[in-house]
């Protein structure tokens, strides 16, 4: 039961977007945060919905999969919309239900602020879903490592996200193995309100925490045997290298908010 | 005759100072190419001497060299670690990468070996334990057997003078330790690497070129396997068995048949037998 958690959601497929630089492709989210940010008006969206799209079409991502990202973001999204538009500040009514009253502004401000949110969500897990976990790790490594510099453990940070990835699967199947063992004695893991089956977790996370401090001792060990003494003087086997299709992606970028910026100084 | 590879003079070591000592004025010398069981009943301290060999623990008394360099020597101590690879007990908890190609480049990434260096010397270290196929496969979806032999590899990239291996097979099944003992047999004979084998399975010490037996901290007991494995009743003592066919070996002379007692593996017994019956 414990088997279908999946980390992360990368959908591995090839496809230009999952070919671009890790570094590239973190840079280039943030520029289109802020260019979802940047735009002011609902028409402004017009270049930041072509952009998606032709990203998500080169990405060859299954639509669905988008969609499936906005799940768990439903709750917010209506309380986003219905909270603005209910609390509008103009002149013009559009109607009014007895004590509730819909203005104009509060319409526009509610789709603005729905859409954003979508756009941002939607365009940030393009990332997620076109990186592997591991080759994000190593490109926020990357981006971090001029930090280095004011003592920022960019390093340690990318290591320690590195193996976690790594024990989360071994882990897993150890708590599935624990829950059985605990379920043949009589524990009950799924039934009970919530307060009883937050107590059936302790003989689960008891023993849990016991053996992942035992494996990180002898994981430790092991690093050590095979010489491992923090990132000085270390290599990479993958080396990070941007290619055309990089700078290609960041042109692009460029050019969306330079079109939005524009489009704000006209209206 | 050349220096020894592997030379532990009188070492002496205690976890903490009040501790009584794991391992006793302990003397032991491997040569190069050597390969070499060592056994003994839990808490002999048979673990603590591996980790003194590549310096993960530094003795309280006494020296210990590889290839004459003073595991206490700070300054080797990386060169050390290069050169003396170790396995360990548990396969899940000495896998670094999240797909096999990334473990086995990790320790040549803590070195340093330039990054076009590492396919190369990948290929050919996976090609040595013959894992070649499971190259972009995840670690945790391998059987125990295949992890230990990816941890090999992990090793055999950073080009190393001696293996380790620190109860390599207690944690796997009988095809999986079958596998790793090929496995490293094979290092030890085509690539001249020296070899510790530690277990308390004694039948993978037959193949050894020599066994030493641990007992309370000391060395109990050095020669072939079958001038050790002879001494039935000494072994005992120690709270180890024999192979199986030296102990069925054992019973059969108790019995009054006039078997060899020196029986090590199945091959030895059956040309025993062949001969037995010639007799009758």
């Amino acid at each position: 039961m414990l088997r279908d958690i999946t980390l992360g959601q990368y959908y591995p497929i090839d496809s230009p977007i999952h070919r671009l630089d890790p570094r590239a492709k973190i840079l280039l989210t943030v520029g289109f945060i802020v260019a979802v940010f940047l735009v002011g008006s609902l028409p402004g969206y017009i270049p930041i919905v072509l952009f998606l799209v032709l990203v998500v079409r080169l990405s060859r991502l299954p639509v669905n999969m988008m969609l499936r990202s906005l799940k768990p973001l439903r709750i917010l999204l209506v309380f986003t919309f219905v909270l603005n538009m209910f609390f509008g500040t103009g002149e013009r009514e559009l109607f009014r239900l007895g004590f509730i009253v819909v203005k104009e502004d509060g319409l526009m401000n509610a789709v603005r602020f729905s859409a954003r949110l979508i756009f941002l969500v939607v365009g940030s897990s393009v990332l997620t879903l076109t990186t592997a976990p591991v080759t994000l790790t190593d490109g926020l490594e990357r981006l971090a490592s001029p930090l280095k510099r004011i003592g920022f453990p960019a390093h340690e940070m990318a290591m320690m996200m590195t193996i976690a990835l790594r024990f989360i699967p071994t882990l897993t199947e150890e708590a599935d193995k624990i829950m059985k063992a605990q379920s043949a004695r009589g524990a009950d893991f799924s039934t009970g309100n919530l307060k009883a089956r937050a107590k059936a977790m302790i003989p689960l996370l008891v023993p849990l925490f016991v053996s992942a401090f035992r494996r990180a001792g002898d994981l430790a060990m092991a690093m050590e045997a095979r010489c491992y003494h923090g990132g000085e003087g270390r290599t990479r086997l993958h080396v990070l290298r941007y290619r055309r299709g990089d700078a290609v992606a960041f042109g692009a970028m460029a050019l969306l908010i330079a079109v939005v910026v524009l489009q704000g100084r006209l209206q | 005759m050349a220096a020894p590879h592997i030379q532990l003079d009188h070492v002496t070591y205690r976890y903490s100072p009040e501790a009584p000592p794991a391992v006793r004025d302990f003397t032991l010398h491997i040569a190069r190419g050597e390969f070499v069981a060592l056994l003994g009943h839990n808490g002999s301290g048979k673990s603590t001497v591996a980790k003194l060999i590549n310096g993960l623990y530094q003795p309280s008394e006494g020296t210990v060299l590889l290839s004459g360099m003073d595991t206490a020597d700070a300054q080797y101590t990386w060169d050390i670690r290069r050169r003396a690879g170790m396995v360990f007990q548990n396969p899940d908890n000495q896998i670094v990468g999240t797909r096999v190609e990334d473990d086995v480049a990790f320790g040549m990434e803590n070195i340093g070996v330039p990054a076009d260096e590492m396919p190369g010397r990948i290929a050919q270290a996976l090609a040595a334990v013959n894992m070649t196929a499971f190259a972009d496969r995840a670690p945790h979806l391998l059987s125990g057997g295949q992890k230990q032999r990816v941890a090999i590899a992990g090793i055999l990239a950073m080009q190393p003078e001696a293996l380790i291996l620190d109860e390599a097979t207690a944690m796997l099944d009988p095809s999986g330790r079958r596998d790793v003992l090929e496995t490293v047999r094979h290092l030890n004979e085509e690539q001249g690497i020296t070899v510790v084998w530690i277990t308390h399975f004694m039948e993978e010490a037959v193949p050894a070129g020599r066994v030493v037996v641990m007992h309370g901290g000391e060395l109990a007991m050095d020669g072939t396997p079958r001038e050790v494995f002879s001494q039935v009743d000494r072994i005992r003592s120690y709270r180890l068995d024999v192979p199986p066919m030296t102990r069925l070996a054992a019973d059969l002379a108790g019995r009054g048949i006039g078997i060899n007692p020196n029986v090590l593996s199945i091959d030895d017994m059956l040309e025993e037998v062949v001969r037995l019956a010639h007799h009758c």
